[in-house]
């Protein structure tokens, strides 16, 4: 037999159809729907006169519009209300189960999703959102789609897909153990770029990913956009079985057994051969700071800020001094010397109780340094924010002058109330630094929660391994 | 979907590597639960010099002079000229919307962030990709005084440059998608028996999948 990828099977066990030229229908077996890519679909649906295939295949909740603080007080923007209000009618309307705000269960879609046990390997698992690629990290072939698409899988359950081509990203050897799964996300798309993965579907492997738990493979998973692939995962192991083990939506007694079994085959096969194989070396890795507008725009903390004026390569100097105008550095800066405004801890990157434990053991004991006009804990749902009660993580975080909000998307992308404004600069542990993100003129640095924790102490960026 | 029909168009060139989704519209109007409408904040933060918000009177803000959009030569442009990865972050099918509101049917770049690339087709957008080298000629030519005139021909896979003809490739199924105006939908439910088929052999192998 052929040795095969862990995405050929993936891919295999989906597929309804193929067309000679290799265009397949692939089936999908979860969706997560929010309210910003799908009221468009639902209006599809009822103008052409459909119903959902597969109600069961769908889980909602809405995330990014949603207020972290004052929930009593509801919505207060009008536009954010309604969309919020529309996915809970379209849900309704088609019987599609829906976690709304105050529900305990709801958060972040990426984060709900796996919580749940709504997400399970060996799935096909899409969302119209880019970070769906999170939900690689439990073995399943997971990737954001379009409004187009939302409407597509809820009428037909498929997608028309091709085949991408296949990449091992291999991180081998230890890491320290202040190197997260973010910092080597970060390093991994400092190396390839943005579009490094462009047209690729990226398997992440060796013996620095198996080490990761589960939750740090998420956050790796989910940066595998930002690298530019159609998706990211990493084969199924005893850790990810015992992850997903007792979740509410996992299989039960009498199909347990049988779901594990086939589970363990989710790995590719020895000598299964990928279109193109990268390298990286844990032992050599630092915590990864961004310092401009793209996320390959990063370096180690030990590191300064690059120079456009030794790059050869024109475009890419350009874009270098764009960066460096619109976040306010001067080159050769040492990244340590970078001052803060706001700390962000929380996104579909970050902000699960694993990155809320991290943070709360740098930040105990400490406070928030005066120059910090505002530092925010968002948890990823209401159950990593009762979980993290329960620990006291809230008492750490509070005491030392944190704000403690509830779930949702919040300063990650500043749709609701939570934003940076022009100019003020943000250590912040989501996913994107592109400019405004955060909020109009906001500047962003991507940087783990350990890092981000450390920055609000010391009101500058510093290196967690001297703490 | 209207169907994609040749026509010639003006250049409208955007010297910008990496442009992102949150650039093409910013989050502010994706809070809309429509398809339509989002034309007039195309690349709002760049295009205007005050923050847009969803329901301002465009008509009345402060427009930015230096930025492309905003150049005369290039008024009623239906063709974005534009660097590497083009279309990257957030999967907003909202931006292609924009686009399209605008009034842009083909884009020319070296390359496109995938999710972005897949929406321009759903709404009869053209993503062309060319050569690195051959779009550096074109926004040689693109910069002169007078706007450039591209003859868009999908059913051909060219462009006419004057009188130079620019090749391009395209997937099969799409271009007849786009020339057809055909609707994805449509064409999956001709294979439900397929899918129903399916559905059938995974209920027993998977059965905890249909729970
Ligand atoms: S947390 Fe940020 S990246 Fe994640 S889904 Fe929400 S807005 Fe998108």
């Amino acid at each position: 037999m052929q040795a095969k990828t862990l995405y050929d099977k993936l891919w295999e066990d989906h597929v309804v159809r193929t067309d000679e030229d290799g265009t397949a229908l692939l089936y999908i077996d979860r969706q997560l729907v929010h309210e910003v890519t799908s009221p468009q679909a639902f209006e599809g649906l009822r103008l052409a006169g459909r119903k959902p295939r597969r109600v069961d295949a769908n889980l909602a909740t809405p995330d990014h519009n949603v207020p972290t603080k004052n929930l009593d007080q509801g919505i207060s923007d009008p536009v954010s209300r309604l969309q919020v209000e529309t996915l809970g009618e379209n849900c309704d309307e088609f019987g599609i189960t829906e976690f709304g705000m105050g529900d305990i269960r709801q958060g972040i879609v990426h984060v709900i999703g796996p919580e749940q046990g709504a997400v399970l390997p060996g799935m096909t698992v899409v969302c119209g959102d880019s970070h769906t690629s999170t939900h690689g990290a439990l073995g399943t072939l997971a990737f954001g789609i379009g409004t187009s698409e939302v409407e597509h899988v809820l009428a037909t359950q498929c997608l028309i897909q091709k085949k991408s081509k296949s990449m091992l990203i291999e991180v081998v050897g230890k890491a320290s153990p202040s190197v997260t799964a973010k910092d080597i996300i970060l390093a991994i798309i400092g190396e390839i770029g943005t579009a490094g993965g462009t047209g690729y579907a990226i398997e992440f492997g060796g013996s620095a990913i198996r080490d990761l738990s589960v939750e740090g493979r998420m956050t790796l998973c989910n940066m595998a956009i930002e690298a530019g692939a159609r998706a990211g995962f990493i084969a199924v192991d005893e850790k990810t079985i015992d992850y997903v083990k007792g979740r509410p939506y996992a299989p039960s007694a009498d199909q347990w057994r049988q779901a594990a079994d086939y589970w363990k085959t989710l790995h590719s096969d020895d000598g299964a051969t990928f279109d193109k194989v990268v390298r990286i070396d844990a032992a050599a890795l630092v915590p990864q700071v961004t310092w401009g507008t793209s996320p390959e725009m990063v370096v180690g903390i030990d590191a300064s800020v690059p120079d456009p004026d030794i790059i050869d390569d024109a475009v890419r100097a350009d874009g270098m001094r764009r960066a460096l105008e619109y976040m306010g550095l001067e080159a050769n800066t040492p990244i340590n010397a970078i001052q803060l405004d706001k700390i962000f801890i929380g996104s579909c990157t970050n902000s699960r109780i694993e990155d809320l434990r991290a943070a709360a053991e740098v930040v105990k004991d400490h406070s928030v340094a005066d120059s910090i006009t505002l530092a925010m804990v968002v948890p990823g749902s209401g159950l990593v924010k009762q979980q993290a009660e329960e620990e006291g993580l809230d008492a750490v975080f509070l005491e030392a002058g944190f704000e403690w909000r509830e779930p949702g998307c919040s300063m990650c992308l500043a749709m609701n109330a939570d934003r940076l404004e022009a100019g003020e600069r943000c250590a912040s542990t989501s996913n994107r630094n592109f400019e405004g993100r955060q909020g109009q003129g906001g500047r962003t640095h991507l940087v783990s929660p350990a890092m981000a924790a450390a920055a609000a102490i010391y009101g500058h960026f510093v290196d967690v391994r001297e703490l | 979907m209207e169907k994609f029909s040749p026509f010639a168009g003006v250049v409208c060139p955007l010297d910008r590597a990496n442009v992102d989704t949150d650039a093409i519209i910013p989050k502010q109007f994706l809070k809309s639960i429509k398809r339509s409408g989002f034309g007039p904040n195309l690349f709002d933060e760049w295009r205007y010099l005050d923050h847009g918000e969803p329901g301002m009177d465009n008509s009345k803000r402060h427009t930015n002079p230096d930025f492309v959009l905003n150049d005369a030569r290039y008024r009623g442009a239906s063709i974005l000229l534009a660097r590497e990865n083009f279309g990257c972050g957030s999967s907003r099918e909202h931006a292609p919307w924009a686009l399209a509101d605008y009034g842009f049917r083909v884009i020319i770049a070296p390359g496109y962030a995938d999710i972005f690339y897949n929406n321009c087709f759903k709404n009869s957008i053209l993503p062309v990709v060319l050569d690195a080298e051959i779009v550096d000629g074109l926004f040689n030519k693109a910069g002169d005084d007078t706007a450039l005139h591209i003859d868009v021909d999908l059913e051909q896979q060219q462009l006419r440059v004057g009188d130079e003809v620019i090749g391009f490739e395209v997937d099969p199924f799409r271009k007849h998608c786009l020339l057809e105006g055909l609707d994805d939908i449509g064409l999956t439910l001709q294979h439900v028996d397929a899918i129903d088929a399916y559905e059938e052999r995974r209920r027993r192998q998977t059965p905890w999948l249909f729970a």
